[in-house]
């Protein structure tokens, strides 16, 4: 029987000609970015149990509290950083195959007609990812500030406030460097520091911007590894703090 | 033959017009890649077999094929990788019309090429008329001049060979050719027109499987493509890009 080439190629969601797992890490990143969502979505909406001692959640910092606003106040920030992700050029590779299936894997066969990409509406607007960048740099030094504030302990309920570190300090750090990891080798980043150059011994200050440029590409190498990794201690921090607000668990002062 | 083992394979064969995956067994010896059954095959059992190669070193990416599905070198991919028990399916790259069996054309890669805008090197700096460059500068353009235009990275891409975007999307290999000049130290050609309007940049949605697939490891999304989308974020997508550039006249 002779057959068209494309009718023994993949044609319709899912077929191919692979025989490995490719549906795995699809189905993996769907699964960890959807109940990182929920939970998020959760624990800002919510409006409690947020901050504990020197702790303040990632998730309401900086804190805004204000009458105007009749919401969590989460919701006043959480737009840079869910911007930065949602724009990032790694969670775009992640989304776009978990969640549009465009494709879902490589060499499989797509569900939808009609591809446009990232030319038109609303996906065009992923070009602004470097202005979502700019805020996240922002915040890293607010989160950083923050870390700073959680060691310094209050003293029976007085204005007065001593050094002191614990879990939940060592914690909030842990998750400042992941963020900072993930932040400053974004790809957006890396071209404004020096990828834009092709001349660096021609450019003002070349030399400074071609060192600039090589320690964000170290960083940028592993840009997916920072990105999940502050995903999940950015969660973590979160549910640490809120467990101890909700006295479910006992924060240990190491000095 | 020494160590041999039996080996199925279903090869493509036929034209574009249609064809067939005709199974054949093969005594495949030990350390053979897919490139040697199915030149076995052509010697023994179907010398009308139409298939491209010359080194069989990976170097010069002539044997592109879709191995199980995936887009391989058929003399880079090892035997021994797949299960003995189980036939290994050899298909032509899906991108690109199929020529005869496992041949393709794969002339419309040259053709786009061809209007990329070329390498425009500036005024010599020396009155000898030479240039003066230095290798941390021009590092980053030879990472794409390892390209050795299989066009497996064509092939997997979902915009080409799904969609058959070939009119509107110049695809990643062709990506990679234009920051060769774009990032080298001495062009000064513009290209941000180009790859957004014809090259159609935007239809590039990072999946990453084109640097999956690429046998000489060229970071081809993170290295190539992102830098050229941001190249042209900056000069049509960033306002503030804008008025820096009309404030300082550059």
């Amino acid at each position: 029987m002779t057959t068209s080439v494309r009718d023994l190629q993949e044609r319709g969601f899912g077929a191919t000609l692979r025989r490995d797992a490719w549906w795995i890490a699809p189905a993996l990143t769907a699964l960890v970015l959807g109940s990182f969502a929920v939970y998020a979505t959760w624990a800002a909406w919510t409006g409690t149990n947020y901050e504990w001692g020197p702790y303040l959640s990632p998730f309401y910092s900086p804190l805004i509290k204000t009458s105007w606003w009749p919401l969590s106040p989460a919701f006043l920030i959480l737009v840079f950083p869910l911007g930065f992700r949602t724009t990032c050029y790694y969670y775009r590779k992640a989304y776009y195959r978990a969640f549009f299936l465009d494709p879902v894997a490589c060499a499989v066969g797509e569900p939808r007609h009609g591809y446009k990409g990232e030319t038109r509406f609303p996906f065009i607007l992923q070009n602004v990812h470097r202005f979502f960048m700019y805020a996240a740099v922002i915040f890293i030094f607010i989160l950083a500030y923050d870390v700073f504030l959680a060691t310094r302990w209050p003293v029976s309920g007085g204005p007065e406030r001593h050094f002191g570190i614990g879990v939940g300090t060592l914690v909030m750090a842990l998750n400042v460097i992941l963020l900072a990891s993930y932040t400053f080798g974004c790809h957006s980043l890396r071209h404004l520091i020096g990828g834009s150059v092709d001349c660096f011994s021609c450019a003002r200050g070349g030399r400074a911007r071609f060192r600039l440029w090589r320690g964000v590409t170290v960083l940028n190498q592993h840009h997916m590894l920072w990105a999940w990794c502050s995903l999940f201690s950015v969660a973590l921090t979160d549910l640490y703090i809120r467990l101890c607000a909700m006295g479910v668990i006992h924060d240990v002062r190491l000095f | 033959m020494a160590g041999a083992e039996q080996r199925r394979f279903r090869l493509f064969r036929g034209t574009r017009e249609g064809g067939e995956l005709k199974e054949y067994q093969v005594a495949a010896g030990e350390g053979w890649v897919v490139l040697d059954a199915v030149h076995a095959i052509q010697a023994e059992q179907a010398p009308d077999l139409a298939v491209r190669w010359n080194c069989k070193a990976g170097k010069c990416g002539s044997c592109s094929a879709e191995i199980n599905g995936k887009p391989r070198l058929m003399c880079m991919t090892r035997m021994s990788d797949y299960p003995a028990d189980e036939p290994i399916t050899v298909m032509p790259m899906k991108a690109f019309p199929v020529i005869k069996d496992l041949v393709t054309d794969v002339s419309w890669n040259y053709e786009v090429a061809k209007r990329i805008p070329a390498f425009q090197p500036r005024a010599p700096d020396n009155a000898d008329g030479t240039w003066r460059m230095y290798q941390y500068e021009v590092e980053r353009p030879q990472e794409f001049r390892k390209c050795i235009e299989c066009f497996l990275c064509q092939d997997v891409c979902h915009v080409l060979r799904t969609h058959g975007k070939h009119d509107a999307f110049m695809g990643p290999a062709m990506l990679v050719r234009a920051a060769v000049y774009e990032m080298h130290p001495l062009d000064k050609a513009e290209r941000h027109e180009h790859l957004r309007r014809e090259g159609g940049i935007g239809y590039c949605n990072i999946t990453k499987c084109c640097t999956e697939v690429c046998p000489e490891s060229i970071t081809i999304t993170d290295n190539a493509i992102i830098p050229l989308k941001e190249r042209v974020v900056d000069a049509h997508y960033d306002p503030l890009a804008a008025l820096w550039r009309r404030l300082t006249a550059r």
